[in-house]
């Protein structure tokens, strides 16, 4: 038993550590003080000034631009990756292709930033395309170092499949595509959910890379926020922090709740087939 | 939507056999241009001299032509000195030597505080597992920066710990933990910990229990069989866990920007400062290329690694 007490603070120590830090930063958004730290009285001042505060309100609608088409194009991509890894076989290049696949996750990004701002350039220059740096190439940058994290996605959503269903429409003469669509995507809808906010949110966080590939006149979210963070903490800041954590924890709340109730559903389902079959 | 989708299938079922191949073409050709040849081009400045134009690179090819011979060679120069710039500074070597070290540190810290809590998450009830689970991952989809944000009001002089230390009568005076390594230790160790979690617990959770209940009926301690018995069978994940922290965390430029002070020297702020600051484009692409040398073992294991679990699952 006394493990178990060991294993328990173990636990409590690690969640601790990883909420607290946020917990706070909410809490200090509604200091009345601008010193981040010291508690003065109650306030919703700074949702206010956040609301006014221009710069920040364009950047952030940039930023969701960006991240819903690079997410869209990534689950466009990355699906076409996953099927090609898992359902194919064995084709030319499949080395190559798996090693391009996987080696994103862990590429650091200074390098990713770099290695696609020296594309550009050399594309502008040898084709006159893309014409400067701004929202293309900060999209397609994303769509890169995301649609690796939908292709995984989607490939272990694949591979822990029954691929018999797909089998069985095969043999009773369905053509490839029309499996595709009738049987292969509603089963990996989930992942395809799941996958596209993956993305969405990789983008929304994306500093580096963004700074590499803009232009002027094209800032991001994050940018907006480095800049300003690097001068020092502000209560705007903890304001914002604590809507877009709202936000995601919103959503994570609703898609947990719609896939455990398709997941019950779904159970039902086969249990049914089970008792009438 | 019915007849779209109809519409979609029978003039895609047409296509039939080549279809496959546009499937593979489409991300193949995407990752070719978008992620494989830019590094030939990272490579091939790397070679080049920096010189004040647009863009601010010499070219390493060059058709010249002879007017008076009538004919043209094509040159192609190559200038290695950016190599042997990294080579004979101290600055670079630190960065490089720097980068490790904080890397090692925070993959041993996330393996410190993530393996008790996998291994607990693992061991809890199996309807509890997921939402534990949960729990770890949530904070991953909370921005980064925000993140990195939150951690310097608590380590700042005058921050939550320094004002906490100071009312306990420990401290007399502001601590500030803030702009040290030891800042961006724990800044890059929180923001990796979902990274480590994860591997981690899908190894433990797939782990035998009877295993253990047979070591304790032949007598040996839960000590013992946690060393001899659950650590080995683990060891694929301690492995993709410590590489999927230690391989960004070598090149991470944010944390140590943010956190750490500004002889906290990283690889990935010397070559965001070669480009920004010093506009100087071919050392920043002998930096990269240096780095990617440093990093392609521990990315071949990983690639390895995941390719061995991708084949077991199936």
């Amino acid at each position: 038993m006394k493990r178990f007490g060991f294993l328990s603070w173990a636990l409590l120590f690690g969640y601790a550590f990883l909420y607290v830090p946020i917990a706070l930063l909410i809490v200090f958004s509604f200091n009345e003080s601008r010193l981040v730290t010291v508690w003065s009285g109650f306030s919703t001042k700074w949702y206010g000034e956040l609301l006014h505060n221009d710069a920040l309100l364009d950047a952030a609608f940039l930023s969701f631009q960006v991240a819903a088409v690079s997410a869209t194009l990534s689950v466009l991509l990355g699906t076409c990756a996953g099927l090609a890894l898992t359902r194919f076989g064995r084709f030319r290049g499949r080395t190559l292709f798996g090693g391009m696949i996987t080696a994103p996750l862990v590429m650091p990004e200074v390098i990713t930033g770099l290695s696609l701002l020296l594309l550009f350039v050399a594309m502008e220059q040898w084709l006159g395309w893309p014409d400067g740096r701004g929202v293309t190439t900060i999209t397609i940058a994303h769509t890169t170092f995301t649609m690796s994290y939908v292709a995984v996605v989607i490939q272990s959503r694949l591979a822990g499949m029954d691929g018999s269903l797909e089998e069985a429409a095969m043999d009773l003469g369905a053509r490839p595509a029309k499996v595709f669509f009738v049987i292969t995507l509603p089963l990996i809808a989930p992942a395809l959910v799941a996958g596209w906010l993956l993305a969405f949110t990789l983008s929304l966080d994306d500093v580096v890379v963004a700074s590499f590939v803009s232009g002027p006149g094209s800032t991001t979210l994050p940018m907006v926020i480095f800049s300003s963070v690097k001068f020092g903490i502000s209560p705007q800041i903890n304001a914002l922090a604590t809507l877009m954590v709202l936000v995601v924890a919103a959503g994570i709340f609703v898609a947990s709740i719609v896939m455990a109730r398709q997941e019950r559903q779904r159970k039902r389902d086969e249990q049914m087939a089970i008792q009438n079959g | 939507m019915r007849t779209v989708v109809s519409v979609l299938v029978s003039g895609l079922s047409r296509i039939g056999l080549w279809g496959r191949g546009v499937v593979v073409a489409i991300p193949y050709l995407w990752l070719l241009l978008f992620f494989m040849v830019p590094f030939l081009i990272v490579f091939g400045i790397s070679f080049s001299e920096s010189i004040i134009a647009q863009p601010p690179y010499s070219s390493l090819v060059e058709w010249l032509t002879d007017e008076d011979a009538g004919t043209s060679k094509l040159q192609i120069l190559l200038n290695i000195s950016n190599y042997f710039r990294l080579g004979g500074d101290d600055l670079y070597i630190l960065a490089y030597l720097n980068s490790l070290r904080i890397a090692a540190v925070t993959t041993l810290m996330c393996l410190a505080i993530g393996y008790p809590m996998a291994y607990a998450i693992a061991k809890a009830d199996p309807a509890r597992r997921g939402p534990l689970m949960m729990l770890v991952i949530l904070p991953f989809w909370t921005s980064f920066l925000i993140r990195i944000y939150a951690w310097i009001g608590i380590l700042k002089g005058n921050g939550v710990i320094s004002n906490l230390l100071e009312w306990a009568g420990i401290t007399s005076g502001p601590v500030e933990i803030l702009y040290s390594d030891w800042a961006v230790y724990i800044g890059m160790t929180y923001c990796y910990l979902p990274f480590m979690v994860l591997p981690l617990y899908s190894t433990l959770e797939k782990m035998d229990p009877s295993l253990l209940e047979a070591a304790a009926d032949l007598g040996s301690r839960p000590f013992k069989s946690f060393l001899s018995i659950t650590l080995p069978l683990s060891l694929p994940g301690i492995i993709a866990g410590s590489l999927l922290v230690f391989i960004p965390a070598v090149g991470e430029f944010v944390t140590p920007e943010l956190l750490g002070g500004p002889d906290t020297l990283m690889i990935g702020r010397v070559l965001w400062n070669e480009f920004f600051a010093n506009r100087d484009w071919p050392v920043a692409s002998a930096v990269a290329i240096a780095l990617l040398l440093v990093l392609v073992v521990p990315i071949m294991i990983f690639q390895h690694v995941q390719g061995k679990q991708a084949e077991a699952g199936r």
